[in-house]
Parts: structure tokens; C-alpha cells; sequence
């Protein structure tokens, strides 16, 4: 058999890179600076940081590693965890079945933490959704926020991101792919 | 009465083409260009001519299960299936135990009129396997008894059969065994063997069937009687049975359609339809089955034609009652399993299916040559066509046919009892 | 995956692995919770038939179905419709009539839930059928050994007793063999099934002879009843030969472990002691079998079973 590039879509002529690598980077350094702003010198120890799987999980990583090197480490490292949402999805009927990740909740739980979600894109926002009922089940957070790396519009739910990389306004036909090393071997934002 | 029929063009035995002229009941003529005035002509070049067809093993069902089959329908599916005979067995409700239920299925049969039906009557009182039924008075009622048989049940007392066999003589009788040592087959499912074992369903082993044969070989030739077995199912069996020919026994054997074409990996699915006792066996049975009817190890194909009501199939395989219908596709999956092997040829298929179960039955008019003179009992059959069988197109009042779906070879194209048409255009004609 | 769960032999190695990793991950997002509920099924109805007692199994699968919010339909055969004469049939296409999207199904007769299968559009999931399989309980085996052991590949599994009558060993050795552990059973012949030469095991007559090759040991129910139809002398002969004590037990290697599907018949087929021991996984099969039958049921409802 003979071998497939092994990046079939890189190579679509319709394809474009919003974001590369180091945009990408620039923007977890901004988003890092903010949440440290936002939480105050009050709440940065209640700080939990969850990854929604799958690209949430490096990302929420990400930040906390730059979260501990802008505060210095003052705070000590920020607990990080992911919390899946497969099984709270509302859609199973119409999308199916899909494989479940993990969910790690960090030691301590959640209960009165200053919780941030994170994940890659936010769209019609039922994956947010069913996160805050998955958390619901978990603890109970002092606050809830939302960290995203692209918001692409088309909300269904009335659901905003406290934190946002970048605002990509994109037509529903088209689909935005979030590329990370720790999964795909290369940092990048594409649309086709 | 009178009736003329002449049939043009048609190959007896699959051999050289000639034409047929019926005349009361009997071959009148047999040549070429034969004219007859006022005779109505068939024209069946391409067909071949057999005599009709004689089943040793059907269940009519009547009197008890009529919902499932009635003498008058199954005397059709018969009529359709190229039999002008047929044997009823004896497990009906009430069992045909004395002269007068055996008389009564014989007249339910001449009523309908598209086969003769010759009842069989049972062994025993009831099928209980205890007590001897009246087997001299129904030998001599009308409907002149001579094959006996508990089918359903075995006549597994040893003693019992000893006797059963020594007293038929009599009357030239003939005990037809259905050969399954019962303790070998409590709760018994499905042929014993790799598939039962994953399955999970219990095994009816193929010793069962060949302890008896053995047994009751033994017993025959000891009493000098005659012995049939109905519905040999395995290797083993045909190679008992082949022993006691060359010691000598008067054994003879029946093997159905359905062991000359299924196997137990259609039990898989767990349709009950695919139930039957004995059950299907493995490919290496069906190839011994069938070498064994084609030298001759094996006289007949008998159907063992057992309509079941719906409910009785439609159902969990435990519960499931066994059989399946035979009468309407015993001449195509005959002409698959034997002719298209070329195990046998058209004239050793009549054979099998008309000459020798005749004989085994004492029907004296049927399985008689095609030639003047002879009763004209005939079966004509396109071998060239193919169908699709349909459970829905049945003249059987039941549907349990394990063919459905299938395409089989040959189709029956007119049947002639005593030179009357009960199938014509493959239509039954009452 | 296909739409049904008949047989173990339904599951290739990518789907078994995958209900087992997926009950993973459903043990481990409830671990520690104090509500141990998920909204995943909500508005499917799952229906429990069952033909035959079996209160363990049925509330195994009730849970499951009442963790992920499925509704849920107990429907027993002794009191109901089926004990008044109705078929088989007539009840799938009830049940089939109130839109059930799954049916779990025990039946006394082997291959039951094959032929509701033909009858209904939602998925059936064997929960025991006669003489032939119960693929859920070799799931949660699989899945106990797993979690003990690490892995299933390679892992050497003997199972004993009357593996002739037993569902829960069909289902074992199909699905232990496609996950790659080595089978061995272990019965007097009297017990084991003609024809089992084509079966993916090693079979023994010596218990003895192969407990220190085990690193898992699953010990069959033996009913006392097989005794009257002469399968073996007698119940003190049999567990004499074939019963796991703490003597036989001193054998195994360090790490192995004593499986039973339960429920057990102490002093038996197996000792007390031994049912008792660190190395016994009985309580434990019991738990797994809640987040294995979720994982299945997940698995099978998730999707679009229309």
C-alpha cells in the first residue's frame, strides 16, 4: 500500500492558517496575564484550571506553566485537571457515540475554587453547557469561568467566554481545526 | 368415468421423447406421433414423464391439528409435489391406534382425491410404547394397513419391538422405526457436536440414532422380519444398515430432503424452522446420506412432511416444536442434492421416490413403469427451470418450510392419478 | 459495534477493548462522587426482561440503566403477560410498541435473544440465555482482570467446573481468547461439551495439574442437580477433585487471583477460606459489573439505534 501524506488537509488549497505557533503562543501569555489579573491576589490561590479533551487538556496545561512563571511561583502550581463531557452531551441521538476521555479532577476537588474551563473553540456552546453540568456533579466552584483559544460565533446557548484568544468570524460551513504539539505534532489554527 | 389424455413429446425417464396416451386410468399407448379424437392433448416437449411420486412419510395432521394441516391440504401440497401416494402417520389426536381412525384418515383421503392416502397406523396404544395396538384390525379394514410405525416416538422397549416385528408377519406387515434411544435424547435440541456445544443447545447424538438401528437389525434378522427405518439421519446409520444388507436383513431406509441438503450450521440463527427430528447433521452426513441412496443403501426419499401451526415456530428454539414441510420441494431438492451431483439419474431418482417406496408400502398401483398397461401414475417435470421458493405461495396450510428464499431446480409441471389430471400447468386441479 | 450484544463472539478485539476502556473512564469520572449519576440516557427507555429469576443480574443492570437516567422497565415473566401464554413474539412487539431502545433479556432458552433480536428495532442485550452465553458477566471478568492483573494479553486464565451447561464459560473463553489470554478449563469429562476440541483452550481432567500455571482461577457454579443425572458421583467426590480450597489455593502464584460469578455454593466448588481471601474478586466482579453493563449500555444507545 502505498504511503498517505500524513497531513492530507495541510495540503488543501482552501485551507489557511489563521494562527501559527507563535501567535498561538502570544496568546496563552495574554490569556495567562488576564486570568492572574482577573482572579486578584485574593483568589489566585483558589485557582483550578480544567481542560475539556481533548485539545482543552494541553491548553489548560499550557496556561498553568505560564501562570506559574509570570506569578513566579509565588502561588505554588496551579491544579490542573479535565473534566470530559461526552457523557452530558444532549446530541448522542443525532451524533453518536463517541469514546470517552478522562476526567481528572485535582486533589482538593473543586468545591469554593476559582474554577476556568478551557477549551479550543467555542461555537454553538452546548460542549460548555455540558461541562458546567458535568462540574455540577463534581462540586461546587466559588466561580466559573471560560477560557477559549478561538470563538467562532454561532452560539445556540447563551453562553460567553470570559477569556478569548482570538474571534474568528466564520461561516457555518466552514470548520476550524486547532492543531497542538502534545497531540498533533504541530501548533496551528486552520479554516477550510 | 372415462378420460383421455394424450401427453406429446414427453421423455420418460429424461430419455428419448415420445407421447403418452391415457386411457382409464392406464397407459393405453407409448410412441411416437400417436393420435387419439377427443383425447385432451398436453404438449410437453422438454418435460420428462416419472411415475407419480410416493411419499412413505407424511403427516397429514388430521384428525387433531387441523389448523395446521388437514388431510385435504396436504393432499394438495402432495399432488403438487408430483406424489400420487402418500403414507399418513399415525401421531394425530387421536392417535391412529384402532381400524377406526385409520379408516376415517382413508376416507378423508379418497374424499380429496388428489393422492392416495395410506394411513399408517401406530405401533402402540396411544404411542405410550407399552402395549401393542390392534395392528391386525387395522391390516384388515379398509384402509388395509401394512406399515406401522410410533414415528415421533421409538419403540425403544426391546421386547416390545421383538414382538412388534414377529406379529406384522402376519399380515405382511412392516414396523417402520423411528430409531432414537430416548435416554440418549433428554431435552435433545440439535445434533450433538461442535455447533451444539456453542450453541449451548443440547445434543442429540448421532448414537442414539444408530444404537437402535443396530439393535433392531439384530432383532430382524433373529425374528426373520422385515424392518424399515424412517428418516436415517447419519454416516453411522447408512453404514449399519449397508452391513445388514450384505448379512442379509429385510432392512429398508428412508432418508428426508431435508438431511440430503441442510446441515446443523443453519441452526446458528436459532430459527426453529431449522428444527427437526432427527436433527440436521453435518456435511459429512449429508455426503454419506446421499452416497448412500445413490448405491442403494438407502431405498426411498421420504419427506416427513410436518406442518406446525405458526405459534409453534415462531417461538423460542426450546420450545419449538420439530418438522418441516417437505411435500412441495422433496422432487427439487431430490433433483439438487442427487441429479445435478450426478449421484443418480432420472430413472434412479424414480427409484428412490416411486418404485421402491411403493413396494416397501404395498401400494400395488403406484411405482409401476412407464409402459402400457401400467396404472397411469405420472409425474411430469421442466428440469430446466429455477425458483425461488416462497413460503407464502404453499399449498400446505402451515409455512414451515426451510426453503424459503432459496432457489431450487426443477418445478413439477402436471401430476396424473389413474390418468387424471390432479396437477395441471403446475396448478392443483381440486 | 453491532446493534445487538447476543454473543461475546459479537465483539471484536477493537470493540471489546473499547467497552472496557470506556468503563474505565465511566468508574473514574464517578469516582468519589457523591451523586453517581449521569444525564447520558435520558428519555431512553430500557426494558428488562426477564424470564428467569435472576435478581443480581437484573438489579446489575437496573443500576447501570438509573446511573446514565434511562427509564427503565422491570418486566418479569412470572406474574405478567408471558405466564398467562403469551409468546415471545406478541411480547417483543409490545415491548417494541412502547418504544423501548434497549431490551436486556434472560431466558432459560438458549438463543432467545437471537430471535427477539429479529423482532424488535432497539438493541438487545443478552443477559443470560440457557446453556449458551451471558457476555456481559465475561465483560465484567475481563474487565476484574484487567484492573488486577494489568493487562489480559498472555494472561493465563483456567476456569473449572461445569463448563457443559455453563453461559458464563462460553461467554469467557469467546471473549477471553479474543482479547489474547491463554484458556484453560478444568472439569471431569462428564462436563464438558463433545465437539469442545474446536474451542481456542487447552482442556484438563487435574485441577492440580494446572493451578501453578494460573494466574487466574474462575470456578463455575456447580448445581447439585447435575449429580442426580449421574455428571458425577457425588457433591463430596466432586469438590474433592475439582473444588477450590486453601490447599489447592497454597498453589497459585503469588498474584493470581479467584474469580466466581456467583452465586457461589460455599464448600462446593469453592471454600469458604478461599471465597473470603484477599486473592477472591467476587465483591469486586459485582462492582465492575455495574460500570461494564453502563459501558454497554452507553455503547449501544449512544448512537442512533434507528
Amino acid at each position: 500500500m502505498p504511503a498517505a501524506p500524513l497531513h492530507a488537509e495541510s495540503v488543501d488549497p482552501r485551507a489557511r492558517t489563521v494562527l501559527d505557533s507563535s501567535a498561538i503562543g502570544r496568546i496563552i501569555d495574554r490569556i495567562a496575564h488576564e486570568i492572574i489579573e482577573r482572579a486578584g491576589d485574593e483568589h489566585l490561590p483558589e485557582l483550578t484550571l480544567l481542560g475539556i479533551p481533548t485539545r482543552g487538556g494541553p491548553l489548560a496545561d499550557r496556561l498553568a506553566q505560564r501562570i506559574a512563571v509570570f506569578t513566579e511561583g509565588g502561588t505554588g502550581l496551579v491544579p490542573v485537571g479535565t473534566v470530559d463531557i461526552t457523557l452530558y452531551r444532549d446530541d448522542l441521538r443525532s451524533r453518536g457515540v463517541r469514546p470517552l476521555s478522562a476526567t481528572r479532577i485535582p486533589d482538593g476537588g473543586i468545591d469554593g475554587r476559582h474554577v476556568v474551563l478551557v477549551d479550543d473553540v467555542l461555537y454553538s456552546g452546548r460542549t460548555v453547557r455540558a461541562a458546567l453540568d458535568a462540574l455540577r456533579e463534581v462540586g461546587r466552584p466559588r466561580v466559573v469561568q471560560l477560557a477559549v483559544l478561538i470563538d467562532r460565533g454561532h452560539r445556540e446557548l447563551p453562553i460567553r467566554a470570559d477569556y478569548v484568544g482570538k474571534n474568528l468570524p466564520t461561516s457555518a460551513r466552514e470548520q476550524v481545526r486547532v492543531r497542538l504539539t502534545e497531540i498533533d505534532g504541530t501548533d496551528e489554527v486552520v479554516v477550510r | 368415468m372415462t378420460s383421455l389424455w394424450l401427453i406429446r413429446g414427453v421423455r420418460p425417464y429424461g430419455e428419448d421423447p415420445v407421447d403418452l396416451l391415457l386411457r382409464d386410468g392406464a397407459i393405453a399407448e407409448v410412441g411416437v406421433g400417436l393420435v387419439a379424437k377427443d383425447a385432451e392433448v398436453l404438449d410437453a416437449g422438454g418435460l420428462i414423464a416419472l411415475p407419480g411420486l410416493v411419499d412413505l412419510h407424511t403427516h397429514l395432521r388430521e384428525p387433531g391439528r387441523e389448523d395446521a394441516e388437514t388431510v385435504q391440504t396436504g393432499s394438495r401440497a402432495a399432488a403438487l409435489g408430483g406424489f400420487t401416494a402418500v403414507h399418513a402417520m399415525a401421531n394425530t389426536d387421536p392417535v391412529a391406534d384402532t381400524a377406526g381412525v385409520v379408516e376415517q384418515v382413508w376416507r378423508l383421503g379418497r374424499e380429496a382425491g388428489l393422492v392416495d392416502v395410506a394411513p399408517v397406523g401406530a405401533v402402540t396404544v396411544g404411542l405410550a410404547g407399552t402395549q401393542l395396538a390392534e395392528l391386525g384390525a387395522m391390516a384388515d379394514s379398509p384402509a388395509r394397513v401394512r406399515v406401522f410405525s410410533d414415528d415421533g416416538f421409538c419403540v425403544a422397549d426391546p421386547a416390545l419391538m421383538r414382538r412388534a416385528l414377529e406379529y406384522v408377519k402376519a399380515f405382511d406387515g412392516v414396523i417402520a422405526q423411528h430409531a432414537e434411544e430416548p435416554r440418549l435424547t433428554q431435552g435433545a435440541q440439535m445434533h450433538e457436536g461442535v455447533l451444539s456445544a456453542r450453541l449451548g443447545l443440547a445434543g442429540w447424538p448421532s448414537v442414539a440414532e444408530e444404537a437402535i438401528i443396530a439393535r433392531d437389525v439384530l432383532l430382524a434378522a433373529h425374528v426373520g422380519s422385515r424392518l424399515h427405518v424412517c428418516h436415517v439421519s447419519t454416516r453411522g446409520s447408512v453404514d449399519i444398515v449397508a452391513r445388514a444388507k450384505a448379512d442379509g436383513v429385510a432392512v429398508t431406509c428412508e432418508v428426508t430432503p431435508h438431511h440430503l441438503l441442510l446441515t446443523d450450521e443453519y441452526v446458528t440463527g436459532y430459527d426453529p424452522l431449522f428444527k427437526v427430528n432427527p436433527p440436521l447433521r453435518t456435511a459429512d452426513d449429508v455426503d454419506a446420506l446421499r452416497a448412500g441412496l445413490a448405491d442403494g443403501t438407502i431405498d426411498a426419499i421420504a419427506t416427513d412432511h410436518a406442518p406446525h401451526a405458526m405459534e409453534d415456530k415462531e417461538c423460542e428454539w426450546a420450545m419449538a416444536r420439530p418438522g418441516m414441510l417437505g411435500l412441495e420441494q422433496a422432487l427439487s431438492v431430490a433433483v439438487e442434492a442427487m441429479i445435478e451431483t450426478g449421484l443418480l439419474d432420472w430413472r434412479g431418482l424414480a427409484d428412490r421416490m416411486s418404485v421402491r417406496p411403493a413396494r416397501i408400502g404395498q401400494l400395488d398401483g403406484h411405482g409401476q413403469p412407464l409402459e402400457v398397461g401400467r396404472p397411469a401414475n405420472l409425474v411430469l417435470v421442466d428440469p430446466d427451470v429455477r425458483r425461488v421458493v416462497s413460503s407464502a405461495d404453499l399449498a400446505s396450510r402451515a409455512r414451515n418450510t426451510p426453503y424459503a428464499q432459496r432457489e431450487l431446480p426443477a418445478r413439477v409441471v402436471a401430476t396424473f392419478l389413474r390418468g387424471r389430471p390432479t396437477v395441471l400447468d403446475g396448478k392443483a386441479q381440486r | 459495534m453491532k446493534r445487538h450484544l447476543l454473543s461475546a463472539a459479537d465483539l471484536d478485539l477493537g470493540d471489546a477493548t473499547l467497552i472496557l476502556d470506556t468503563a474505565a473512564q465511566i468508574d473514574a469520572a464517578l469516582a468519589g462522587r457523591e451523586v453517581k449519576k449521569l444525564p447520558t440516557l435520558r428519555g431512553r427507555t430500557v426494558v428488562n426482561l426477564f424470564f428467569e429469576d435472576s435478581t443480581r443480574t437484573r438489579i446489575s443492570f437496573e443500576l447501570a440503566a438509573k446511573r446514565l437516567s434511562a427509564d427503565v422497565i422491570n418486566f418479569a415473566a412470572k406474574g405478567s403477560s408471558v405466564s398467562k401464554g403469551e409468546s415471545l413474539k406478541d411480547t417483543a412487539l409490545t415491548l417494541e410498541a412502547m418504544g423501548a431502545d434497549a431490551i436486556v433479556c434472560r431466558h432459560s432458552a438458549s438463543g432467545a435473544p437471537h430471535r427477539l433480536a429479529e423482532w424488535v428495532q432497539g438493541s438487545v442485550i443478552n443477559a443470560g440465555d440457557g446453556t449458551h452465553e451471558h457476555p456481559t458477566q465475561a465483560l465484567l471478568d475481563a474487565y476484574t482482570i484487567r484492573r488486577r492483573l494489568g493487562r489480559l494479553d498472555g494472561v493465563r486464565v483456567t476456569i473449572v467446573g461445569d463448563v457443559l451447561h455453563s453461559r458464563v464459560a462460553r461467554s469467557n473463553v469467546l471473549l477471553l481468547d479474543t482479547l489474547g489470554a491463554q484458556i484453560t478449563l478444568v472439569a471431569p469429562p462428564t462436563l464438558l461439551p463433545v465437539g469442545i476440541g474446536s474451542w481456542p483452550v487447552e482442556v484438563s481432567y487435574d485441577l492440580d495439574a494446572v493451578l501453578a500455571k494460573a494466574d487466574v482461577v474462575m470456578m463455575l457454579r456447580v448445581q447439585q442437580e447435575r449429580m442426580n443425572a449421574s455428571y458425577f458421583p457425588s457433591a463430596r467426590e466432586y469438590s474433592r477433585r475439582y473444588g477450590l480450597d486453601a490447599r489447592r489455593m497454597a498453589v497459585l502464584p503469588e498474584d493470581a487471583i479467584v474469580m466466581h460469578p456467583g452465586p457461589m455454593n460455599r464448600g462446593m466448588e469453592i471454600a469458604a477460606e478461599v471465597a473470603d481471601s484477599v486473592r477472591s474478586t467476587i465483591v469486586e466482579q459485582v462492582s465492575n459489573g455495574l460500570s461494564v453493563r453502563m459501558a454497554v449500555l452507553y455503547l449501544l444507545l449512544g448512537g442512533d439505534s434507528k
